[in-house]
């Protein structure tokens, strides 16, 4: 195997917050990496634990859901309710014998542009050394 | 029987005294091993209502999946100690209304598990059952056996822990109080001990066996959306056939849809033709609610279930950058 492994992250980002701050890190032309695969959502608690598995077990090797930082929720208290919903999901996950690691949250507010691609190397990087999802191969897809 | 008597005099006082329109208990099923719901609305009816470990059916399921029929009435019903939890979330969740229930709370001794039953008799038709307390007697074509009460209970019976209604108007009997419970949470630890891989294969043996009936979801009191994520066709999310990825989605998400509204009734394990575990991530998500948001579904009927409540100071490690 020559070729690179570049991993795919599907990214659900919130649309008042994360994905602004997306947004942000693109018209500061900051560089970040392309394995992001952004998604736009209303709120990160509109984003249910199917959404997550799904984008998992149809071979996403890192799925990245991003909201607004506790407090500053444009709905006021849905990213609260994310993160009790995400602690479970990651719990879970830990059940089956998943790996959790490939299950990221992060508060990324919409003036966090170099949050944003910080966030978005240092995933990639991580999910690089972790290597392939596995379940492609457990699981037939 | 003392049970029996008194629950069909509590469900005639309750008429009598128009306290109630309707009332749901269970009455003798035509088969042997498995109860029917029963629905009392006359005074006569309640001659029908009985109380044995045949009992099973958790009759909170009407409020939700029957809703029409339960609008703006008053109805009475007859719970055990998890129906009672079904209950009280339902109230929590605003599907009924406290002042339109009147709850009668049975003693519970735990209800059988047909399928167990049925592996002792190696599968042979089981034409009656007698319930001596400790033991009970099954009866058929050419067979009479005696069976100890724990070989048969539910596995959500033998490790349960709130076996009295703790939210009623009546009780009756005698009540059993808290039962500390620790084979339940040992048969967590022992899971969680596994490697990564043990677990994925002993989840994967049980829910590969999955044929996709939903008897599961369809018996559970936590489960009434109105269109199921299973049912969705624009966007679908799970495919339909029953390969493990699919069968995997199904259970891991309808988990995560009932997790810390669980009452562990049981209820899906019992109907599970193929007889899967279903109630090990259940638990396991349950005792993880507890630790980290300290909440139990439906034991206080003045909190909040835990998915729709938080704290602004919850710890948020895995939290990144």
């Amino acid at each position: 195997m020559n070729k690179e492994f570049k991993p795919r992250i599907t990214s659900f980002l919130c649309k008042w917050c994360s994905y602004t701050g997306a947004d942000l890190a693109g018209t500061s032309r900051l560089q970040y990496s392309t394995s992001i695969i952004p998604l736009q959502v209303m709120c990160s608690s509109r984003v249910d634990p199917v959404f997550l598995l799904k984008a998992y077990l149809s071979g996403s090797d890192g799925v990245l859901l991003g909201g607004c930082h506790p407090g500053d929720c444009h709905y006021e208290t849905g990213n609260y309710h994310t993160r009790r919903r995400f602690a479970l999901v990651k719990e879970v996950f830990e059940s089956l014998g998943l790996e959790s690691e490939r299950l990221k949250l992060s508060w990324i507010s919409a003036s966090e542009g170099p949050k944003f691609a910080r966030v978005a190397n240092e995933y990639t990087e991580e999910i690089r050394k972790l290597g392939e999802n596995p379940t492609r191969k457990s699981i037939f897809l | 029987m003392n049970t029996t008597n008194e629950l069909r005099k509590s469900i005639k006082a309750l008429i009598a005294e128009k306290k109630v329109d309707l009332f749901l208990a269970w009455e003798k099923g035509s088969l042997p091993l498995t109860a029917t719901p029963l629905f009392v609305s006359t005074e006569d009816q309640a001659d029908r209502a009985v109380f044995d470990v045949t009992c099973g059916n958790n009759l909170s399921i009407y409020f939700t999946k029957d809703r029409k029929q339960f609008a703006n009435r008053k109805v009475g019903i007859a719970v055990k100690g998890c129906d009672a939890r079904s209950v009280v979330l339902n109230i929590l969740e605003k599907q009924i209304q406290r002042e339109n229930v009147v709850i009668v709370g049975v003693p519970c001794d735990g209800v059988l598990d047909r399928k167990k039953v049925l592996a002792k008799t190696d599968g042979r038709e089981v034409l009656e059952l007698i319930d001596n307390g400790e033991t009970v007697t099954v009866k058929g074509n050419g067979f009479d056996l005696l069976l100890n009460r724990n070989e048969i209970l539910s596995s959500s019976c033998l490790a349960c822990t709130y076996p009295d209604a703790q939210e009623y108007d009546v009780f009756i009997g005698d009540a059993r109080g808290e039962v500390p419970n620790e084979s339940r949470l040992k048969e967590i630890h022992d899971f969680q001990a596994l490697s990564a891989s043990e677990r994925w294969d002993k989840t994967r043996n049980e829910y590969e066996r999955c044929i996709r009936c939903y008897a599961c979801r369809n018996v559970c009191p936590s489960c009434y959306c109105n269109v199921c994520f299973v049912d969705q066709n624009d966007p679908k999310w799970i495919g339909s056939t029953c390969d493990y990825t699919d069968t995997l989605i199904f259970h891991v998400i309808r988990n995560l849809h009932v997790a810390g509204r669980c009452v562990e009734c049981g209820a899906c394990q019992r109907a599970c033709p193929m007889d899967i575990d279903l109630l090990m991530l259940n638990r396991k998500v349950a005792m993880e609610v507890k630790d980290r948001f300290g909440d139990i579904a439906g034991l206080d009927i003045n909190g909040k279930p835990a998915m729709s409540d938080f704290r602004e100071d919850e710890k948020q490690k895995f939290i990144m950058g």
